[in-house]
């Protein structure tokens, strides 16, 4: 939770946004996940999000469930996942990392005892998507007392009564969907998105993240204008599984890199700094 | 079980069930959710169902004692709620009308479904027909090869069938991507969920949209049997035919509640879809309940002799029975099953699903060992011709 609250604090005096890439853990194959996300972190990711393989992933599209499955084909487990960030944390003390998954894995583990393991790993925080505030009190309260955030989605739909109940658990930052989608489905308008931002910071006093549908620099810098981080999943899991496996790390380093430069461009006439 | 309220406001049956699902969907529940409270209480919802029911379904469905089967079994006697004689062959209408009518109240105009056997599938294509609502059914591409003859029915009926090429390509999988239709068009479309799983308020309301089963055996036992049954029996894959027939019984606690799930090839083989038998409870699918699931919490890939059974969750509501010890979970294989279809098709001229099949072999194997005045209620909850492929492959036959 420390580290969360460090970057924004940086980049909020900074006026910089936040970037967080997201990868599914052993995609494509377990060994390249530690040296990734070392390459996530020199193109310029501030925290990195790790999608725990799930067999049945509802709230994903297809290119994510596919990298799912070729993770759990290689017997990529809750465990080994964490087994990867305490890996990245040798090499690494700074950089927030939140895990990203379904509550299954986490309850056939044990609550407390996978709460335990994560603050052991170095795990900052963790969104748990089939995971709402009604059913998650013991789970948020089990890592806010180890010192993890736990991180809740917020949809455009989403009422101003369960933005409060979202507020009371939440901690690190608010995930917003801007689709009403799968991840990697459709298209981003970014107005539609400021003028929600504007109504739950009238509930949600926590930085802001927003991710589904952001595919490149262009619409980054557009919702960078009104979030207080962007999110990156699908597209960049694309890249991984279009490079070959020797050039894995490089190829989406560049390409995250890419999004980090748009992202820190000065301010164009018309944008707001 | 006496004053049996479950279950509670948000959808708990106990520690089970309740609502798991992304941030994206709570809104669509929460309006369905209010709706359904709405309609429940709506004399003039009930009035349409029931005359959906009777003139559209042909309910009541009768009850009938199979007298040579029982006679010999040489023990108890077998009674069959003929929910297979109902429109499309089994007791899934019952709940389509239901939905369907719901989202006519929601003003949507489409809707979609999930299938295993193809059987909620066929039934949800039927009442979209019927009211006038484009339908698109997710399935399994592997239970499209085994269910050709209802695939077509549902194109017959106007229904668009998508194969799903994820995972084990069944039913599990076809829910996953029904599921994601529904985030993506929820302001235009009702999720017709077939089974009494899935998040708050599904589970309640495809329970109480099928407790006209059991309901209408409450008042046919006495006229049929000369009093109500010692035990009813049902089988269970996700569980609607099964609780629509145990829940008007709950609280008659003289009544045993015997749920059969699918042994497969065996229990010890690992290869079965037997929930509540074998599995732990898990999350999926947006309840808390039973699961077959790796030591990791993966779901594992189940196997049934009949699509309809091949599901590694189960509904809620049956998991809060068993653990509750109000009903009885037991299991029957697919060569078992087999039998009892053989059986019924020859001592009784009815051709069973084989869903229903695992039903009938367990009140078979159970009557054996019971006096002859004991009384067996099976739901017979659909009809078999369906699984001539499946059947005829099993004796080395093909079409």
């Amino acid at each position: 939770m420390k580290r969360i609250a460090e970057v924004f604090r940086q980049l909020e005096s900074a006026d910089r946004t936040a970037l967080i890439p997201f990868i599914t853990a052993g995609h494509p194959q377990p060994g390249l996940t530690a040296p990734l996300m070392h390459g996530l972190v020199r193109a310029g990711a501030d925290i990195l999000e790790l999608g725990v393989p799930f067999s049945d992933p509802m709230a994903d599209g297809p290119v994510i469930q596919r990298a799912s499955e070729q993770a759990l084909a290689q017997g990529v487990s809750l465990t080994l996942v964490l087994a990867m960030v305490a890996a990245f944390r040798r090499d690494n003390g700074h950089t927030a990392v939140v895990l990203m998954g379904y509550a299954n894995p986490i309850e056939a583990m044990g609550v407390e005892r996978f709460a335990d393991a994560a603050v052991s790993a170095g795990v900052d925080g963790v969104l748990v998507v089939d995971y709402p505030p009604e059913e998650s009190e013991a789970f948020a309260q089990a890592l806010i007392a180890r010192a993890i955030a736990p991180i809740y989605l917020l949809a455009p739909t989403t009422s101003p009564a369960r933005m409060d109940a979202v507020a009371r658990l939440a901690r690190g930052y608010v995930y917003y969907v801007s689709l009403k989608g799968v991840t990697g489905a459709g298209h981003i308008d970014a107005d539609d998105v400021g003028r929600h931002l504007a109504v739950i910071r009238n509930h949600l006093h926590l930085p802001l993240g927003v991710g589904f549908g952001i595919r490149d620099g262009a619409t980054a810098r557009a919702i960078a204008q009104h979030a207080d981080a962007v999110v990156i999943g699908s597209r960049l899991v694309q890249e991984i599984e279009a490079a070959p496996e020797a050039e894995v790390v490089v190829r989406a380093a560049e390409w995250l890199a890419g999004i980090r430069r748009a992202l820190d461009l000065p301010p164009e006439d018309g944008e707001r700094s | 079980m006496a004053n049996y309220d479950y279950p509670d406001a948000r959808g708990h049956f106990g520690p089970y069930g309740g609502v798991f699902v992304a941030e994206t969907l709570m809104a669509a529940l929460e309006e369905l959710r209010v709706q359904y409270r709405n309609a429940r209480i709506d004399a003039s919802f009930h009035q349409e169902f029931a005359y959906e029911l009777r003139h559209y379904v042909g309910r009541p469905s009768p009850i009938y004692h199979a007298r040579r089967w029982s006679e010999q079994l040489g023990g108890a006697q077998i009674y069959l709620k003929r929910e297979d004689l109902n429109h499309t062959g089994a007791h899934k209408v019952n709940n389509c009308v239901g939905q369907a009518l719901l989202a006519r109240r929601l003003g949507k105009r489409r809707v979609i479904a999930e299938t295993g056997a193809g059987q909620h599938g066929v039934a949800t294509a039927t009442v979209a027909a019927r009211y006038g609502m484009d339908c698109v059914v997710y399935m399994g591409s592997e239970d499209i090869k085994r269910q050709a003859a209802n695939v077509y029915r549902m194109k017959l009926l106007g229904a668009q069938v998508v194969p799903v090429e994820s995972g084990s390509k069944t039913l599990k999988d076809a829910l996953n991507e029904a599921m994601r239709d529904w985030v993506t068009n929820v302001e235009t479309t009702f999720y017709i969920i077939g089974t009494v799983a899935g998040p708050h308020p599904y589970p309640m309301m495809v329970r109480d949209f099928q407790a006209v089963i059991g309901r209408e055996c409450l008042e046919q036992m006495p006229e049929v049997a000369g009093r109500q049954p010692d035990a009813v029996i049902a089988c269970v894959g996700g569980g609607s035919n099964a609780m629509g027939i145990f829940y008007p019984y709950l609280e008659q606690t003289a009544v045993r509640l015997i749920g059969v799930e699918a042994a497969g090839e065996g229990l010890a083989t690992g290869h079965h879809a037997a929930s509540l038998t074998a599995g732990r409870p898990g999350v999926l699918h947006g309840n808390r309940t039973y699961l077959l699931q790796d030591d990791n919490g993966q779901i594992i890939e189940t196997h049934s002799i009949s699509a309809g059974l091949d599901y590694p969750g189960v509904g809620p509501e049956h998991a809060w029975l068993k653990d509750s010890g109000r009903a009885e979970y037991v299991s029957i294989t697919d060569a078992e099953a087999l039998q009892a279809f053989h059986d019924c098709c020859r001592l009784e001229g009815i051709i069973p699903a084989l869903e229903s099949s695992h039903a009938l072999a367990y009140a078979a194997k159970h009557a054996a060992t019971l006096p002859r005045d004991q009384v067996l209620l099976v739901n017979l909850s659909g009809r078999g011709d369906k699984d001539m492929h499946t059947v005829a492959e099993k004796s080395g036959l093909s079409f």
